[in-house]
């Protein structure tokens, strides 16, 4: 356990907010003052001590929205980053340990699917497929699983090398063993600093899809979702549409700061959004 | 001995092409994991099945997959990008007026992003580890955690609507006078340069640090050179190919960006065009803009690829 006092200041702000919105999340309906669909009061009033946030444009208590937005967003989010891991790496590692033509081929379909816009391919696949959570996170995690195939590949074909797979190999274990006791544990430190990165970008890629109408549908909360409602009262200088996307930028800063501090990461090539 | 420019130059555009047919056939076969629905699709549920086939006929569904792709792919290579299916209208003719104001968009917020990020990274390299640098880095990290959305809203609600400098809504129309026209995209152009800015610089200020670390640049500051001389003759020159990469590529990104500010500030661009007839399951429209999304993508690659190649005689000899 890293000694508690050597934690720098933005670590503690990012893994205090991690922890409450976690907590918001797991805990929604017993810590959200009202239900998620209940029309609480007029549309769109200010924010007072009774609706800490205002409400919405139906008239639902914002405060709660937002706590069970927090659960739908991480939910969906963390579970495509699950699949995109789950799938990249032990894809990457059989394209690095088997070499051949199942390299060449699961390599060069990346590259291709690398090759457009993420956010452009989903809502083409999205145009015909049916809206659900289940198409939503099995899209995200498979368009977002290239990223990792290519990071789990290039760091498995390194370890590949070494001394101790050669002798695993020569032991006679068979591939399974090869990827799961020799790679797996030995590639986990930079996957485990992907990880983070790859979530935020879920988180964001979720929102902006959910913004655009494709994502989760009404009468769901979700954050992404919860900006497209109430964007209509900006004009007339409401903010309720702010306050989610505020937490979406707050959830992504608090997760950077973690996985900064987890990392140690200095200011390289790697990093940013990806190609969106 | 290496290759000739022209030949490597060629040979990547070549590539490029190929890569984009490769393209072309994933993203018409993007639209066929659902074979047979799209009639369906438009007609809804309460379809009769003469009125079914009827449209199945009339979009050519009875064909088997590859016939329909070749001859989707045959009408875009003479300029046919079909008719869309929900307003009957010809695609190409109202998709170019889009493309050039989503070109129009991009263009300027490219033209002041890019001397900006630069001008920055230059500037946190200079002052390392101090104040300013520090700055950088944190509003790095928030433009990166930012989502699109945020970033827009919130010009809107300050600029827009507290202070009302500039619209909130983005209208453009064919003979807009110039100004007219730059004063309608000054919301959306600054929305995006926030979005790609913070990128761009970092990478520029680490492609800067990369080269300060060589030994020349050493020999420049024991001989006496100001920093802002050493960064200025010997580091910004051997930098600029990395650089150059890094802007195209965050320009290739400000193009895909483009969609979600479009929607911010009901901009009339391709994105939003999109996003409306994916909404509306209007495939045929979807695969042409997914399409040209994708090729200006490839294109800026390609053109990274040329500069570097062009820039570093290294890449010229490949191992």
């Amino acid at each position: 356990m890293p000694d508690l006092k050597r934690i720098p200041l933005g670590a503690w702000f990012g893994l205090i907010l991690c922890a409450i919105f976690l907590f918001a999340a797991i805990f929604a309906p017993l810590v959200a003052p009202h239900g998620m669909g209940e029309i609480v009061g007029d549309v769109w009033a200010p924010a007072s001590a009774q609706y800490p946030f205002g409400t919405d444009n139906l008239g639902r208590d914002l405060l709660s929205r937002m706590i069970y937005g927090a659960r739908t967003t991480i939910l969906i989010a963390a579970l495509a980053t699950a699949l995109s891991f789950i799938l990249g790496s032990v894809l990457g590692f059989m394209a690095a340990v088997a070499g051949g033509w199942f390299d060449t081929v699961s390599s060069r379909v990346v590259d291709l699917l690398m090759a457009i816009p993420t956010l452009i391919f989903a809502l083409v696949v999205l145009s015909v497929l049916p809206t659900t959570v289940v198409t939503l996170i099995l899209v995200m995690g498979i368009l977002d699983s290239t990223r990792v195939f290519r990071l789990a590949r290039a760091v498995a074909v390194d370890i590949n090398v070494m001394d101790y797979v050669e002798a695993a190999k020569l032991r006679g274990e068979g591939t399974g063993w090869i990827i799961f006791r020799e790679i797996l544990p030995n590639a986990l430190s930079p996957l485990i600093s992907e990880l983070g990165l790859r979530f935020i970008y879920a988180v964001l890629f979720l929102s902006a899809l959910s913004f655009l109408g494709l994502g989760v549908q009404p009468p769901e909360a979700d954050w992404g979702g919860m900006v497209k409602e109430n964007k209509d009262g900006i004009v007339f200088g409401i903010p309720a549409a702010l306050i989610p996307a505020a937490a979406i930028a707050l959830l992504a800063i608090s997760v950077n700061l973690v996985a900064d501090w987890v990392l140690n990461r200095t200011s390289d090539l790697k990093g940013g959004r990806g190609n969106g | 001995m290496g290759t000739s420019i022209p030949v490597l130059i060629v040979k990547r555009v070549g590539l490029g092409l190929l890569l984009l047919l490769a393209v072309s056939i994933l993203i018409f076969a993007g639209t066929q994991i659902l074979p047979g629905d799209v009639a369906q699709s438009i007609l809804g549920q309460s379809a009769t099945p003469q009125a079914l086939a009827n449209l199945r006929a009339e979009l050519g569904l009875n064909d088997p997959a590859w016939l329909r792709y070749l001859h989707w792919l045959g009408g875009i290579l003479t300029g046919d990008l079909g008719t869309a299916l929900t307003s009957r209208q010809d695609i190409a003719s109202s998709l170019w007026p889009r493309l050039k104001n989503t070109l129009f968009l991009a263009f300027w917020a490219a033209a002041i992003s890019v001397p900006l990020a630069i001008a920055l990274g230059l500037i946190a390299v200079r002052y390392r580890n101090g104040f300013v640098d520090k700055a950088i880095s944190a509003f790095a990290l928030a433009s990166t955690s930012f989502p699109e959305f945020f970033v827009g809203y919130l010009l809107v609600f300050f600029f827009a609507v507290k202070w009302q400098f500039f619209p909130g809504i983005s209208t453009v129309y064919d003979g807009m006078p110039f100004l007219a026209r730059m004063q309608a995209i000054a919301l959306p152009a600054t929305a995006l340069t926030l979005v790609v800015l913070a990128h761009m610089m970092r990478m520029t200020r680490a492609a800067i640090l990369n080269v300060m670390q060589s030994a020349y640049i050493e020999t420049a500051e024991l001989k006496g050179l100001r920093p802002i001389e050493i960064i200025r003759r010997h580091a910004f020159p051997n930098a600029v190919a990395p650089i150059v990469n890094v802007v195209m590529l965050n320009l290739a990104y400000l193009v895909v960006g483009v969609v979600v500010i479009e929607v911010i500030f009901v901009y009339p661009g391709m994105g939003q065009y999109l996003v409306d007839h994916v909404a509306k399951r209007d495939v045929p429209v979807v695969q042409a803009v997914g399409l040209i999304f994708a090729a200006v993508y490839i294109g800026m690659n390609i053109i990274a690829d040329i500069v570097a190649i062009v820039a570093n005689p290294r890449l010229r000899h490949p191992k």
